[in-house]
């Protein structure tokens, strides 16, 4: 009799999800059965200042906690003298690109320094005002960066203004290529700086960095609002899509105003753990990237430095970093400009011996040394240990803590705890052995060891069957921290993206 | 400490050159002692804790509660065939110097073949020594029946590693459970070492005492003997000499092979289920004590060494399969009809508690070399392995226990699952992107 009864009811709900699915208002997201989903029963609870809206629960994913942390949220003046422009930074360049400028050059923040020959139009600015004092070449004469000592009172070039209403898509396009805003868009797939007839489809902005250690975008964007939403509205004009914004759900309180109340833009909350704030999680399962497609992507500081261009007329690339890690005496939020000094950065610290810089966060950063200089796209200067010694028995009984995911340690019981973590790789490379690590980590539908495998047998079908188009190398970084067999991931992807783009 | 081993390591590190080989095996030592002073590069700045040594030595320690009750099983059991020391800790001191001596050989052997092939090839390929062969040789002896002769275990070793594995490339390439791999070449090229009713009690010989043939201890060797010499010295329990008969009512039979004749009724004739579920029954050495290896599954899923799932989905399979059975010769219908029917009618419950199902779901079916690598394949791939490997239990008259079959029959399948679950996921990603565009 029960049986009959469960039996009815279920057929009742079926043909009501039925029904729903018929008139298209089943979108996936919405519940049309009686029954609560199994994800609703257990979700956690969502803040309240979500408010109505929907958010993203992400299951996968794994923050790594840090010291050296920044204990002020305050944002002192850097220390910084020296600026470098470095043609590297950006992928798909030419190694050796023209540069408009020779050493004792006085330029202004916004002159232009050099283009790629292959794409004259876009246009690579400086970042401050200044003497130029070094073009420093690389490997084959590459040019690897081009450092300005910047002035004590920052000049900057006087840009033409440009009514958005009135102006065209066409113009719109020339203006940002000729004034060095282009560069500060990255293209999906790839991570590239999209070509000049390039028209997104969507423009993707994640407001939180979940990475360890990143900054606190909320700190970032304070007395930057109006500039937000005016890089916000030029981004609109910009796609025949839609602008997504990534808002974080598990911080602690509401994200700034300046997010929460954009205007002209999608919004999306994400709950979840490291790599969350990633937006190439936040694509992924918003409206996922294709091979045809094409998305532009921008960090908070980039669409300020664009929004400021149309409101004060001037390229302004300064930028809020943070300069964190274990190894200096006082981590802290500092305001700068784009591709400052790594050493300057850290002139007023007391800096441990044996350390090693990285450009961004530990997991998809750069090393550098302290004469070298921040990424273009990275607001964060990491100083981890080195860790070139000997353990003895480090794989069975390793005697100082560590990160780890693995339920071999006992870092499970102390779920707060913060580490101090060094380059060590704690063990060699291996083939790949462990399976599902990977997944436990990603929150995509995606199965990376089986994507890695594809580009390493240079099989095309599969690299794009199986997601390559939506990933970056920082989507992949986490993966790599836990790979038992200590791949490197993001390199294996990297070349594979380079090989699909050949191809295209 | 630390420092003059480190010291001394150095010193004596071979030259690269001139002798590869022996190269090669300082490095496995070097490494095996010190973690590599080998920082990041390219890509991530920090690593996770774990590496393939610590998730191997995982596994290895989850298996040593079955070492310690096995190398005790084996002496229990023989002097259980003889009618002596049939309490569980009288004569504790000979089961467990029987065992040891027993158990021993086939460790010793186990490794010294397998490390050696791993070792050649290491230097060959110009690769540092893996760690692949640490499971793979701490499971052989536990799979294998006491009395194995050495040199069968040399060959099907050597078959194992050479033809099962570096012919593939190494740990992490195989296509088939390597322990298993030398555990089937065995059953294939010498079956009448590893199954009847007469390999599960070591030390045993046949002999006949008015023409009807039975079974006496054999000879002890110099090692019993040596082990006789401290005994007697403390004044403890000696073995003697052998050529003991054996005891009334022996038979040798696994639960399995009494199953397979004769239902329920005639295993519970022999053993008592609280003997089966502890272990003190006739076996291959490690697989006969449930709750250690319960244990060790445990562990396992605990530290995320193991796959859990594929673990449910085995119990799940094996379940399945087993009501069917029941389903199809329920008992009250073949209580009078002989053979596979009244194995079909043992409950499926039993069915899981006996044989070495549960040691094959913990260590065998988990192995992620060889298992689905996806995690919707490791659910239909744990679960063919219960569905399948009773099947082969239960119908195969030649051999009543189908879990060792199953795996490398599933193993060789596990690719394709893959495949059709990455199809799956290609074919949603393409359907989702459509979408997405219009």
């Amino acid at each position: 009799m029960l049986i009959l009864l469960f039996l009815v009811v279920q057929v009742a709900d079926n043909l009501l999800a039925v029904e729903a699915k018929s008139i298209g208002a089943d979108d996936g997201k919405s519940n049309f059965s009686i029954f609560p989903r199994f994800s609703e029963l257990f979700a956690p609870k969502t803040p309240d200042f979500v408010g109505e809206s929907s958010v993203t629960y992400l299951k996968q994913g794994h923050d790594i906690l840090l010291e050296g942390a920044p204990e002020s949220t305050e944002v002192q003046e850097g220390t910084a003298t020296t600026f470098a422009v470095q043609p590297p930074n950006f992928i798909g360049l030419a190694p050796i690109p023209k540069v408009l400028v020779e050493v004792g050059d006085e330029v202004k923040a916004g002159d232009p320094i050099f283009f790629d020959k292959k794409v004259t139009e876009v246009k690579f600015v400086a970042p401050v005002s200044g003497e130029v004092i070094a073009i420093n070449r690389g490997e084959k004469r590459s040019i690897a960066e081009v450092v300005i000592l910047a002035d004590k009172e920052q000049k900057y070039k006087a840009l033409a203004a440009f009514d958005l209403d009135k102006g065209s898509r066409e113009e719109l396009v020339a203006y940002l290529m000729e004034n060095g805003a282009w560069s500060l868009f990255q293209q999906r797939p790839f991570n590239v700086i999209p070509a000049p007839g390039d028209v997104p489809r969507d423009i993707f902005i994640s407001t939180f960095d979940s990475a360890p250690l990143a900054p606190d975008a909320n700190i970032v964007v304070a007395g930057k609002e109006a500039a937000f939403q005016k890089g916000l509205d030029v981004l609109n004009q910009l796609t025949t899509g839609e602008v997504f914004l990534g808002l974080n759900a598990k911080g602690e309180g509401a994200p700034s105003t300046a997010f929460t109340e954009a205007e002209g833009v999608e919004k999306n909350w994400f709950h979840g753990k490291h790599p969350a704030g990633n937006v190439g999680i936040q694509i992924h399962h918003t409206k996922p990237i294709g091979g045809q497609d094409k998305v532009w992507t921008l960090g908070v500081q980039e669409v300020i430095t664009l929004g400021t261009m149309f409101l004060e007329g001037k390229y302004d690339a300064s930028r809020v970093i943070v300069v964190s890690g274990a190894e200096i005496s006082e981590p802290k939020y500092v305001r700068t400009a784009l591709g400052a000094k790594v050493g300057d950065l850290v002139k007023d610290q007391t800096v441990a011996d044996n350390v090693r810089y990285i450009s961004g966060d530990v997991l998809s950063g750069e090393q550098k040394t302290a004469d070298q200089f921040l990424n273009f796209h990275d607001d964060q200067l990491t100083v981890i240990a080195e860790g070139d010694y000997y353990e003895l028995f480090g794989w069975l009984l390793p005697l100082s803590p560590r990160p780890s995911v693995s339920g071999t340690f006992p870092n499970f019981l102390f779920p707060d705890a913060r580490f101090k973590a060094d380059s060590n790789t704690h063990g060699e490379r291996r083939a790949f052995v462990v399976t599902g690590q990977y997944e436990k980590v990603l929150p995509m539908d995606l199965y990376p060891q089986h994507l890695m495998k594809a580009i390493l047998v240079n099989d095309f079908e599969r690299m794009e069957g199986l997601g390559i188009y939506e990933l970056a190398e920082e989507d992949l970084a986490l993966c790599e921290f836990v790979c038992t067999s200590k791949q490197p991931l993001q390199q294996i992807l990297r070349e594979g993206l380079d090989t699909m783009r050949e191809q295209s | 400490m630390k420092k003059a081993l480190l010291n001394f390591f150095q010193r004596i590190e071979p030259d690269k050159k001139k002798s590869p080989f022996l190269h090669t095996l300082f490095d496995g030592f070097f490494t095996f002692a010190f973690s590599p002073n080998t920082t990041t590069a390219k890509g991530v700045h920090i690593r996770d804790g774990m590496d393939l040594k610590r998730t191997m030595v995982h596994v290895v320690l989850a298996m040593q509660l079955c070492y310690l009750f096995g190398t005790y099983n084996i002496g229990h059991q023989h002097y259980l065939a003889l009618g002596q020391y049939t309490g569980l800790l009288e004569g504790l001191h000979l089961k467990i110097a029987h065992g040891l001596i027993k158990i021993l050989p086939i460790f010793i052997v186990t490794h010294v073949v397998g490390l050696g092939i791993e070792f050649y090839y290491a230097t060959r390929k110009g690769h540092p020594i893996e760690e692949g062969f640490l499971v793979s040789g701490a499971l052989i002896p536990l799979i294998m029946p006491p009395d194995i002769p050495l040199w069968i275990l040399t060959v099907s070793i050597v078959f194992a590693v050479i033809i099962g594995k570096e012919a593939f490339g190494g740990t992490g390439m195989n296509i088939w459970n390597i322990a298993l791999l030398a555990r089937v070449f065995v059953f294939f090229a010498y079956p009448t070492y590893i199954s009847g009713d007469e390999v599960w009690v070591s030390a045993l010989e046949k002999t006949a005492v008015d023409g009807i043939p039975t079974y006496m201890s054999a000879q002890y060797g110099w090692a019993h003997g040596f082990f006789d010499w401290i005994f007697s010295g403390v004044g403890w329990s000696t073995f003697g000499d052998g050529g003991v008969l054996v005891a009334d009512g022996f038979t040798g039979a696994t639960p399995l092979s009494l199953a397979a004749s004769g239902g329920w009724e005639s295993v519970t004739s022999v053993y008592t289920e609280s003997q089966m579920w502890w272990g003190t029954i006739p076996g291959s050495i490690g697989e006969t004590s449930k709750p250690l290896i319960i244990l060790g599954a445990i562990f396992l899923i605990a530290t995320g060494v193991a796959s859990w799932r594929i673990m449910v989905s085995m119990v799940i399979g094996a379940a399945v399969m087993g009501m069917i059975l029941n389903g199809i010769a329920p008992s009250e219908f073949t209580e009078t009809t002989p053979g596979i029917f009244k194995f079909m009618a043992i409950p499926w419950y039993y069915q899981l508690s006996m044989g070495s199902f549960l040691f094959a779901m913990a260590f065998m079916a988990t192995d992620p070399v060889t298992a689905s690598s996806t995690n919707t394949g490791k659910w239909v791939y744990g679960f063919l392995i219960g569905f399948v490997g009773l099947i082969i239990r239960v119908m195969n008259p030649a051999y009543p226990e189908g879990w060792m079959l199953a795996i490398l029959f599933m193993n060789t399948f596990s690719a394709l699952i893959d495949h059709y679950v990455l199809e799956a996921n290609m074919s949603r990603r393409a359907k989702r992107t459509q979408v997405a565009v219009s």
